[in-house]
């Protein structure tokens, strides 16, 4: 789960990680106010989750009373379009207003979980305020990875691998470990999945600050952390997404035309592939569950419905724990209820299927049956043809 | 032969008075498993169904001989649970909880370094044998018994589609093992083809792969050094937006890493049999098998 960064500067002080100072504004005039009270320049910076928000227009300098207001009320409910946030753009509620600093130097730094080596990864470059993937792609000797394994936790030899790494001068280490060190904590008891600084700041006064901050917190560890639940912002999310997440379900909007209904992640990818194979574009990713019920059926059916663009549903279940016939009776109680607009076509194997089948033929809808994966991507692609 | 698991298999379940333990427990046991303990703390003295319940499981192992675990506890508690029948022991430990924290994973998987414990799993379907033990989630009517065809794979529902292509074109399977779509797992392909390459009734596998990570490349460099029978694979996730998980906390292409592009290239180069259309994969194999 994404938090702002406003909200991710509020775990780094926890942690006692150095911030700039900032408050939250809603409006303009409470931009001025907090304007007021730190003394200028500051930086209005839009709080929405999306990378690139300066090259957007969405993060401002303002070094007199008349450019706090001209900033606030151009990026105060503004639709910030940047690489992350597609050609639709996303609308700025909020912003962070900070005290402005003097840079001296910027770094990277982020700390990433490593799947294949079941370790902790601290990323950083010298080459901090950039695009860190170009970085990689230029000039990868120019980027630090230090693995910590969980099983140690961070040891000094870790920090003066980045101190060191980093060519920071002498007299800057102490504040840079004890940094690192916090970062690593705050990344291990929040449950990161990502948590990145770019650019993590040396001021002109040697004073090391994040002055942005990225955390993604994994979703699986929600039950630990109420704190970090309560940060979660819906005006962030995809409705219909959001609307799945509430019935359990896992969405994810695409921008086809068939819609898809499956029980499995794997084999909800696998549709999708086949569907675009066929000749067809899925409109949607949706795992209903390896054991999925009559229920979340029809919440998946009324989801995939409020996507205007769909023109034809598959539905592809492969029943074992979930029997056919009771899935079948699912199907035909959602189609009935829900009043279908757009051909469906049900492909289902696995427990029981001769009765499952036999529900969907006398239950008078109109059901396009297929006999396996194949034929049930041609059926469904010439639909929407 | 087979591999992991077969009837001599003595399984105890963690988790065993859940719904979930109870009604896997019972249709593990309805496929001839051999269900000797169950494990939930405070109820030890009690039984489920015939199988006697222990408040721990190195009670149970002693008590019991179960040299298997099946994990079906929530996710707050199944790393715990991981932990403790790899402290009793336990050769074998198929974990099915789904939403582990990573983080949980992690030290788990450092643990696990320092045993001889083999974790399958987490969020898997658990593994099979057809015709001898099921250890897991799967239903019992999947899968033909004694037949030559090793099967490994990341998804749950898409290792039931593909076992029943390969039956239905006659294909029977020596061991089914789902890994699990979790970016930290105890078991990947590489462990699973060196198994099926060590056992002699196993004559082709089936690989069924997604995105995300790189556990399918690295079994295709395996692939090409040691293994001489034939491989089909299956990559799931073409059309999948980078950035995304997809259901699978495993699956995701982040920062141009993980892609199905790239795993399908490398089934390619390492002489895989990569199968297009998931629909007709029960035909290649047949083909090519």
């Amino acid at each position: 789960m994404k938090v702002h960064e406003y909200q991710a500067k509020e775990l780094f002080r926890k942690f006692n990680v150095p911030t700039p100072n900032g408050k939250v504004a809603y409006t303009t005039e409470e931009v001025e106010k907090i304007a007021d009270e730190f003394g200028l320049p500051v930086v209005v910076k839009a709080q929405v989750h999306a990378g690139g928000r300066g090259k957007g227009g969405g993060v401002k300098l303002a070094r007199t009373k008349e450019e706090v207001k001209e900033v606030a009320d151009s990026i105060i409910g503004m639709t910030l379009v940047t690489k992350q946030t597609g050609a639709e753009g996303k609308k700025v509620n909020k912003v962070l207003v900070e005290q402005g600093v003097s840079i001296k130097k910027e770094l990277y730094l982020s700390i990433i979980p490593d799947r294949e080596t079941a370790s902790v990864a601290i990323v950083c470059s010298q080459d901090g305020g950039m695009d860190i993937e170009d970085v990689a792609e230029k000039t990868p000797e120019r980027i630090i990875t230090v693995s910590v394994s969980p099983a140690t936790g961070i040891q000094p030899f870790h920090l003066r691998q980045v101190c060191f790494g980093l060519e920071l001068p002498k007299e800057l280490m102490k504040k840079m470990s004890a940094l690192v060190k916090n970062l690593y904590e705050c990344f291990v008891a929040y449950d990161c999945s990502m948590l990145e600084i770019n650019p993590l700041i040396i001021t002109e006064e040697d004073d090391i600050i994040a002055l942005d901050a990225k955390i993604d917190v994994d979703g699986n560890s929600m039950f630990r952390h109420p704190d970090v639940k309560e940060m979660h912002d819906p005006d962030e999310e995809d409705p219909i997404e959001l609307e799945a997440s509430q019935y359990g379900l896992n969405y994810i909007n695409l921008d086809g035309n068939v819609g898809n209904i499956v029980n499995g992640a794997g084999l909800a990818m696998a549709t999708m592939d086949i569907v675009k194979m066929a000749g067809a574009s899925p409109a949607n990713f949706l795992d209903v569950g390896g054991g999925a019920n009559a229920e979340a059926i029809e919440n998946g059916f009324r989801l995939i419905m409020s996507d205007p663009s769909v023109k034809g549903i598959l539905i592809n279940v492969f029943g074992g724990i979930l029997r056919c016939d009771i899935l079948a009776q699912g199907v035909v109680q959602a189609a009935t209820k829900l009043k279908l607009s757009v051909p469906v076509v049900v492909r289902m194997e696995g427990t029981n299927v001769e009765e499952g089948r036999k529900i969907l033929a006398d239950s008078g809808l109109e059901l396009i049956n297929a006999v396996d994966l194949a034929d049930a991507a041609e059926k469904v692609a010439k639909i929407v043809a | 032969m087979s591999v992991f698991i077969d009837k001599n298999t003595r399984l105890l379940v963690q988790g065993i008075t859940g719904s979930e333990g109870q009604f896997h427990t019972r249709s593990c046991i309805a496929y001839g498993t051999n269900v000797v303990a169950g494990v939930t703390p405070g109820k030890g003295g009690q039984k489920m169904d015939d199988v006697p319940i222990y408040n721990g499981v190195k009670a149970a192992k002693k008590a019991s001989d179960a040299n298997a675990s099946m994990i079906l506890v929530p996710p707050p508690f199944a790393a715990d649970a991981i932990m403790e029948a790899a402290d009793a022991g336990i050769e074998l430990v198929v974990c099915i909880t789904e939403g582990i924290p990573v983080m949980d994973m992690m030290r788990v998987k450092n643990y696990l370094a320092t045993k001889n414990t083999r974790l399958i799993g987490p969020n898997c379907p658990g593994l099979m044998t057809p015709g001898q033990c099921k250890i897991g989630i799967m239903p019992n009517t999947m899968g033909k018994g004694g037949g030559p065809v090793g099967v490994v794979s990341r998804s749950g529902t898409l290792t039931y589609e593909v076992v029943h292509q390969l039956s239905q074109v006659g294909l029977g399977q020596s061991t089914c093992i789902g890994i699990g779509g979790d970016p930290i797992n105890g078991t990947n392909f590489l462990d699973c083809l060196a198994a099926f390459n060590a056992d002699p009734e196993t004559k082709a596998v089936v690989m069924v792969g997604e995105i995300g990570g790189n556990a399918e490349e690295d079994a295709c460099d395996y692939i090409k050094a040691n293994i001489d029978m034939p491989v089909v694979g299956f990559i799931a996730g073409l059309t999948a937006p980078p950035g995304r998980r997809m259901g699978h906390a495993g699956a995701i292409v982040s920062g141009g890493k993980g892609t199905a592009e790239a795993k399908i290239e490398a089934m390619k180069a390492s002489g895989v049999h990569h199968c297009e259309n998931l629909g007709k994969i029960g035909e290649l194999c047949k083909k090519v098998f």
